[in-house]
């Protein structure tokens, strides 16, 4: 069932003769020479947008700029439909018998999780580059598994704190009834009770299957909450913000905190109705001359008019750190433990256009700033996927979830 | 404030009214499905696809030819009418004489591949829509803020059914439809042309399902999978309103938007789920559904 499509990407292979002349030992040893990188992604779903083309252009790009340092890299795609049981088998069969060593993208947590825990027992790499629940580097977490760009953690503190410091002190939640919407809650009202705020009431949307928001935004609105809280993604952040606008909440002085919204959703809603939204990102295209450059190659290797978002950033920045990595260690030591490339991935400093300067953290996590962006109003807007405009920014540890409060099980053992 | 079963009565009536605006569109899309069952005994599983694509149609008149919401109101369901005609020659009328289920496969298939095709050319997140600038605004009803739009769908949504239900229960048009459907060959040999007359229907209810879509595009997300998130629920009022009956999916699709309406304040989240408690208990008392004939 799954779509698999292959590119030999470096240089060298366009030019190597084709694997049918090569002489058997030549064939092995090149097998042994090449690092194999699985994007295991949505192509065809709900996230489609957030991966995608987009999220293969980041990854072939952090190939290209890596090419030719002593070791061929190749890279499959295979669409995981965000079905965990899709995306394990895709997995298994990456691991066992096509000789890949890092799977990367994988976005739905549900599906992340899945594949973190058989890249932990075939002793490979997984990289999580959209995926959002905060398990994967506490509760869940692995030696084997980076988990790159946001989580729900950094989310609500970022987008929840600025909120209620800006006045926004009484809150009410849209929440997705599942269990990412219920942990973005639950988040969300720590940071917004610690900043001196009150929840006054929440409504579980049932997920999915939900289109019509207009009677869960009447509800808040009569809560008369000065901030609604959307704990969803996604087609149901799109629908809540577009309905709150028709509805005349907006206007009327109701603050919408969109906890998780990426620019591809301000894209699809269009600044007239998206104006004015506060959200959290650790990316953005046009924040300075490395972002605006790393995003254009990506657009340009992509094609398309979706705009470059941070899952796809990261897609390009992880790929490039491990990649690195692989170098420093060496192709056949990290062809051989996936545990050792990561631990190599964590001793390294990371640096790189799209997030400069940062680290990956013991258990995982990458850690580097994070931002709060308002999305303008279409007179702001000077040009092509012109959205954001910067509030504040963090420093690289600050967002994040402090280590000890994570439970990450293999690092006191 | 007065309360009814702790819940302030004017967010209730605010439901009840935001209910038969969702009915409104459970009842144009249930329509059109009735209509082809009715007519052409298929069961029409690519009437999501088709409602998405008259929302598309709307946005890409707009987006490629500067052609606003008036003329997408009718362009649109003609040119996914037209389509629909396609599909019906083309595909559709080969399998009239098999079981339902194989239009239903054909069908439900070929929903799937517009969808695809769509999401691999526009993505996923959907697109932007505004409302038209006639339509903007809002009346504040004292108990709630009603937007100028939402009560234009409901308007339309009754003079589309009405008209409907009038064209094929008083008209000499419907009574040849219904005749048809009793006895085509009969009718055949009194000179009418039977197989255009059904290659016409089912155009006739895509063009309703495209017209939903072009009034669901200022308000819900226009993305490729807007029609399989309501075609399921749709087709639940179908089945509790009684397979073909025109008059059932009319009022039922009505009456189950108030009853989600209701269950999202009392308890939100079961309500996508109360529709199709209400279809199993019809089910099991009402084989044929409310309006349907045994």
């Amino acid at each position: 069932m799954t779509t698999t499509t292959r590119r030999t990407l470096l240089g060298a292979a366009a030019t190597a003769p084709a694997w049918g002349a090569l002489p058997m030992s030549r064939a092995r040893a090149q097998a042994a020479n090449t690092v194999r990188i699985g994007v295991l992604t949505d192509m065809s779903g709900t996230f489609r947008d957030l991966n995608g083309p987009n999220t293969v252009a980041a990854t072939r790009l952090a190939i290209q700029e890596f090419a030719a340092r002593g070791f061929n890299v190749e890279m499959v795609v295979a669409d995981h439909q965000n079905r965990p049981d899709v995306a394990t088998a895709t997995a298994r069969q990456w691991f066992d018998r096509d000789n890949v060593d890092v799977v990367t993208s994988l976005a739905a947590s549900s599906v992340a999780l899945a594949v973190a825990d058989l890249a932990r027992e075939r002793n490979k790499v997984a990289i999580a580059t959209s995926t959002a629940t905060s398990d994967l580097t506490g509760r869940a977490c692995s030696p084997n598994t980076i988990h790159w760009v946001y989580d729900t953690y950094m989310l609500s503190k970022v987008a929840g704190a600025a909120m209620v410091r800006a006045g926004g002190d009484t809150w009410f939640f849209l929440t997705a009834d599942y269990a990412f919407g219920h942990a973005l809650e639950r988040d969300t009202t720590g940071f917004v009770r610690a900043a001196g705020g009150r929840v006054l009431g929440s409504v579980r949307t049932p997920f999915p299957g939900t289109t019509d928001f207009s009677s869960f935004l009447l509800q808040a609105q009569a809560s008369r909450a000065k901030v609604i809280g959307l704990a969803n993604a996604g087609v149901d952040t799109i629908n809540s913000i577009k309905q709150a606008a028709e509805f005349g909440i907006t206007r009327r002085g109701t603050k919408i905190a969109s906890l998780l919204l990426f620019i591809t959703d301000v894209h699809a809603l269009g600044l007239e109705v998206a104006q004015g939204l506060v959200c959290a990102n650790t990316f953005y295209w046009d924040l300075n001359d490395g972002t605006r450059d790393v995003s254009r190659r990506i657009l340009a290797l992509a094609g398309g008019d979706m705009p470059v978002a941070m899952s796809h950033a990261g897609d390009y920045a992880a790929n490039l750190h491990y990649l690195k990595a692989v170098a420093d260690l060496g192709v056949a030591a990290a062809k051989a433990s996936g545990r050792d490339t990561v631990a190599r991935m964590k001793a390294m400093p990371t640096n790189d256009l799209a997030f400069g300067e940062g680290r990956i953290r013991e258990d995982g996590r990458k850690l580097n700033r994070a931002y709060l962006f308002e999305v303008k109003t279409p007179a702001e807007s000077r040009g092509r996927h012109d959205y954001y405009k910067l509030l504040q920014s963090t420093d690289a540890e600050e967002p994040w979830r402090p280590l000890a409060e994570g439970g990450c099980g293999f690092i006191r053992s | 404030m007065d309360e009814i079963f702790g819940i302030p009565a004017p967010l209730l009536f605010g439901q009840l009214l935001l209910g038969l605006i969702n009915g409104a569109f459970y009842a144009l899309l249930s329509l059109g499905l009735a209509v082809i069952f009715g007519m052409l005994n298929v069961i029409n599983f690519t009437h999501g696809a088709q409602f998405m694509m008259g929302a598309f149609v709307a946005w890409m008149l707009l987006h490629y030819f500067g052609i606003g919401y008036w003329w997408a109101l009718l362009l649109a369901p003609l040119i996914v009418g037209f389509t629909g005609v396609v599909i019906e020659k083309t595909m559709i009328s080969r399998l009239y004489k098999l079981d339902h289920l194989y239009g239903l496969l054909l069908t439900f298939g070929v929903g799937l591949i517009i969808e695809g095709l769509f999401r691999n050319q526009y993505g996923s997140s959907g697109m932007p829509y505004r409302i038209p600038p006639e339509l903007q605004g809002a009346w504040d009803l004292g108990f709630m803020f009603m937007p100028v739009y939402r009560g234009w769908v409901v308007i339309v949504a009754i003079v589309m059914c009405l008209a409907t239900w009038l064209v094929i229960e008083k008209t000499k048009l419907g009574s040849y439809l219904r005749a048809a459907t009793e006895n085509p060959a009969l009718v055949q040999a009194f000179g009418i042309n039977v197989p255009r007359m059904m290659t016409l229907t089912y155009g006739a209810g895509v063009a309703l399902a495209a017209f939903a879509g072009v009034l669901a595009a200022p308000i819900y997300s226009v993305n490729p999978q807007m029609g399989a998130n309501l075609i399921i629920i749709v087709f639940a009022v179908v089945v509790i309103g009684g397979m073909g009956s025109i008059l059932g999916s009319v009022v039922t699709g009505f009456a189950l938007g108030v009853i989600e309406g209701f269950t999202r304040v009392f308890y939100p989240e079961a309500s996508a789920t109360v529709i199709f408690v209400v279809m199993a208990i019809v089910l099991l008392l009402r084989p044929a559904g409310l309006f349907g004939r045994a």
